[in-house]
């Protein structure tokens, strides 16, 4: 059969077309909202109209059964219309309320978990990871199903302080920019990189790959028309693979995942922060991450015990400072905690005015 | 079709979560690629390691991007992954679908693909994982029939990205919708033809409460805001308060420029000193909300740790209308490309241009005045350029002085 006329440069379909009604008599003219639980919210349109949504987790990992399925439900309650959220949940948005509960039990029946509003835990933001990714360190899939699995009841009911962002990134590289999380997990290297001399002149750019460096660790080595990397400036960022396979920083034994804390993107009260590093490396473990689980989960607990009502996790430990933070949680504070690659002067203390 | 055993990967499907290998193993039951896939992760589990390759060039005619070429390292031992390219997809504006289309995109990707997504990419696209080189060119042809285009990748103008805006969201200050379209449009070719340094994303929120990360993962961060003022309604007010709400431990003592109060019932703002960082408005979203000329915040810069740390995308056009045809944001789009092509080196971002160029030379470049908006805090020290413009500038304002016999700091 002749293949259709391919067109170019056309961008996307108008999103218009994908607005279900309530949305376009309503568009730009919604008077307030309000999460009626942790799976289900309701706007309200300065018409009196009101559209209701139903939140569900997703792996973002989804066959195209999976998606036939979230068709089915939105033809049967939704007229059709659903949409997708940055943080990789499904949403199903139903303008007439008797259709509500009749979704809600419809999801439940096929195993759908409704949650992730508000004052809760939502979808983690994560990489490729060993599903689909050159540069993996780890499997981001896997480490968010297996957080999430004993994360779950804050998805689902659990009030926290505020709300709780997740992330996982495979490498540092950190494709979806996990940088500014109340919790992330890192995937790292911690080892410097070998370069397979022989097949360098063939694949590799010689400027490229010592461009490639940040801490200047590569310098040519003539004798093997290759170049060599100088172990005590290497922080295995491993930038310069992604320009030369022949770069090769995997290590199974050595490969791991550091956690990071305290990130924000809102301005809601304080401005956006960068998430810090507290744990520099738990091994590897698949398939499930024990340790890696068990100190995420710690954090959570630790956090809502302690923060005040509407304080994210970067506020809270900003209020009570670092130092009680590592006493409160009890992670060890090493060596790796202390800057020493671009921003340590921006780090230190420059006061005697802390606590023990 | 080759049955693999899995019991690592298998431990996976157990728990409440839902699973991304009962996703994998659905489409492997009639797709090769996929069931691959799912031999290939459970050697990744069992050996601790990744076995996936660079891409190196594929796409489609007349594209340098919009897809990611993947192979494995273990072609021989799983034969259906050898290659197994992304294939992005320009995403709707807000991730809107209707049941159809999804279902058009999906029954093309059943004939040509492995069955796998990401419903999305972290950069916005919908992502189809998995397909082989000479399939490029007939999927190409049966989504773009049919309406649909591919995304970008590679040294290019990423597919642009929005919050929800006015689709749902009562606290936006201008359509991100529209212009996500608008500028997705205006920019087919940078998007489609990687002609840059490296990558330069867009991501536009409708206020600071910025639903898609735009501050922390955006070249370009376009951020709603107004310049009116809040308005309030004190009857709401007293509700909320009624209801439980500690008005002023939860609004007035969580201000953070303390411009609240709340004393004998009457709910006061201090608008002048309001820093508009949305607290208020999102505990009371009955009582108060935004009033006054509305537009954006536009910021530059910001990135991911690699190469040289993370940034946050820096303030530069305090204020600026965002209507349509956003003539002047195009504009200003294109003059900043201008300066990043002719400073940058490849591979680098513009943030770390500006960072080694220094940020007078940037605003500068794309005609914007120095403005205390632009800044958190000047500088301490005290090595500066001065230019013979400065200098003469200086000068004049001195012998304005002279004459007038006031001072003009």
């Amino acid at each position: 059969m002749a293949l259709p006329q391919r067109k170019t440069d056309i961008g996307p379909p108008h999103y218009k077309q994908f607005l279900p009604p309530v949305i376009q008599k309503n568009y730009g003219k919604w008077k307030y909202h309000e999460v009626l639980s942790h799976g289900v919210m309701v706007h309200v349109g300065e018409s009196g109209d009101k559209l209701w949504t139903v939140r569900v987790a997703s792996p973002r990992l989804l066959s195209t059964a999976t998606i036939r399925e979230h068709c089915d439900v939105a033809e049967k309650f939704c007229g059709g219309f659903f949409r997708y959220t940055t943080r990789n949940n499904v949403e199903f948005l139903v303008s007439d309320e008797k259709q509500l509960e009749p979704l809600k039990k419809d999801l439940t029946a096929r195993g759908f978990k409704m949650g992730g509003i508000g004052a809760a835990i939502t979808n983690v933001v994560h990489t490729q990871g060993w599903v689909h990714c050159h540069s993996a360190c780890t499997d981001a899939s896997g480490l968010v199903k297996s957080m999430m699995d004993e994360l779950m009841e804050y998805f689902e009911s659990k009030t926290l302080p505020n709300k709780v962002r997740l992330a996982v990134a495979c490498c540092v590289n950190m494709c979806g920019a996990v940088h500014c999380s109340d919790i992330a997990v890192v995937a790292v290297h911690t080892k410097v990189p070998h370069v397979k001399h022989e097949l360098f002149k063939n694949m590799c750019e010689l400027p490229t790959v010592i461009g490639s460096c940040p801490t200047r660790a590569i310098s040519p080595d003539p004798a093997n028309k290759s170049v060599k990397i100088n172990a005590e400036k290497c922080m295995y960022c491993g930038n310069c693979f992604t320009v030369c396979p022949p770069i090769s920083i995997k290590d199974p034994e050595r490969d791991g995942v550091a956690i990071l804390v305290g990130g924000k993107i809102n301005s809601l009260r304080s401005n956006p922060k960068f998430s810090k590093l507290v744990i520099p490396y738990i091994s590897n473990e698949p398939p499930r991450w024990p340790k890696a689980v068990a100190a995420i989960k710690h954090i959570v607990e630790v956090y809502a015990a302690n923060a005040r009502k509407h304080e994210r996790v970067g506020e809270w430990i900003e209020r009570i400072g670092w130092e009680r933070f590592f006493s409160l949680t009890g992670i060890d504070f090493t060596f790796q905690c202390i800057d020493d690659f671009t921003f340590m002067r921006d780090t230190m203390r420059t006061s005697s005015t802390f606590k023990w | 079709m080759k049955k693999y055993d899995t019991p690592l990967i298998d431990e996976l499907e157990k728990g409440p979560w839902p699973s991304f290998v009962t996703e994998m193993k659905k489409a492997g039951k009639n797709n090769e690629m996929a069931n691959d896939a799912v031999g290939h992760l459970e050697k990744c589990y069992q050996t601790k390691v990744g076995y996936w390759k660079h891409g190196g060039i594929v796409g489609v005619l007349g594209y340098g991007g919009g897809v990611i070429g993947r192979y494995s390292e273990l072609g021989d031992e799983f034969p259906g992954v050898a290659h197994c390219h992304t294939v992005r997809i320009n995403q709707t504006s807000g991730f809107f679908y209707t049941s159809s289309a999804l279902r058009e995109i999906c029954d093309i990707w059943d004939k040509y693909g492995s069955g796998l997504t990401n419903m999305h990419g972290s950069t916005g696209d919908l992502v189809l994982l998995g397909t082989k080189t000479d399939a490029l060119e007939t999927i190409f042809a049966e989504y773009s029939s049919r309406g649909w285009d591919l995304g970008s990748s590679g040294s290019a103008l990423r597919t642009p990205n929005c919050c929800v805006g006015p689709g749902r969201c009562e606290w936006t200050n201008y359509d991100t919708l529209d212009l996500n379209y608008a500028l997705t449009q205006e920019f087919q070719d940078e998007i489609h033809r990687p002609m840059f340094s490296y990558k330069f994303k867009i991501k536009m929120s409708g206020c600071a409460c910025d639903c898609v990360a735009s501050i922390a993962r955006a070249d370009m961060s376009i951020i709603g805001t107004w310049k009116g003022h809040i308005e309030i309604n004190q009857d709401e007010v007293k509700n909320y308060a009624k209801n439980g709400m500690d008005i002023k431990a939860e609004i007035v003592d969580m201000c953070p420029t303390q411009c609240i109060s709340y004393e004998g019932e009457e709910f006061k703002i201090n608008n002048a000193e309001c820093s508009r960082c949305m607290h208020c408005i999102t505990r009371m979203t009955k009582a108060l909300k935004p009033a006054g000329e509305r537009g954006a915040t536009i910021c530059i810069g910001s990135k991911a740790p690699i190469v040289v740390g993370s940034l946050l995308s820096w303030v530069i056009v305090p204020f600026i209308k965002v209507e349509p045809p956003y003539t002047e944001l195009k504009d200003l789009i294109r003059k900043i490309w201008e300066w990043w092509d002719d400073n940058a080196k490849p591979r680098e971002r513009i943030g770390e241009v500006i960072e080694m160029k220094g940020m007078r030379s940037f605003l500068e470049g794309i005609g914007q005045s120095p403005i205390p908006q632009q800044i958190k805090e000047p500088r301490k020290d005290p090595f500066m350029f001065y230019t013979e413009d400065d200098m003469a500038a200086f000068k004049a304002k001195e012998a304005e002085e002279k004459k007038t016999g006031k001072y003009k700091f």
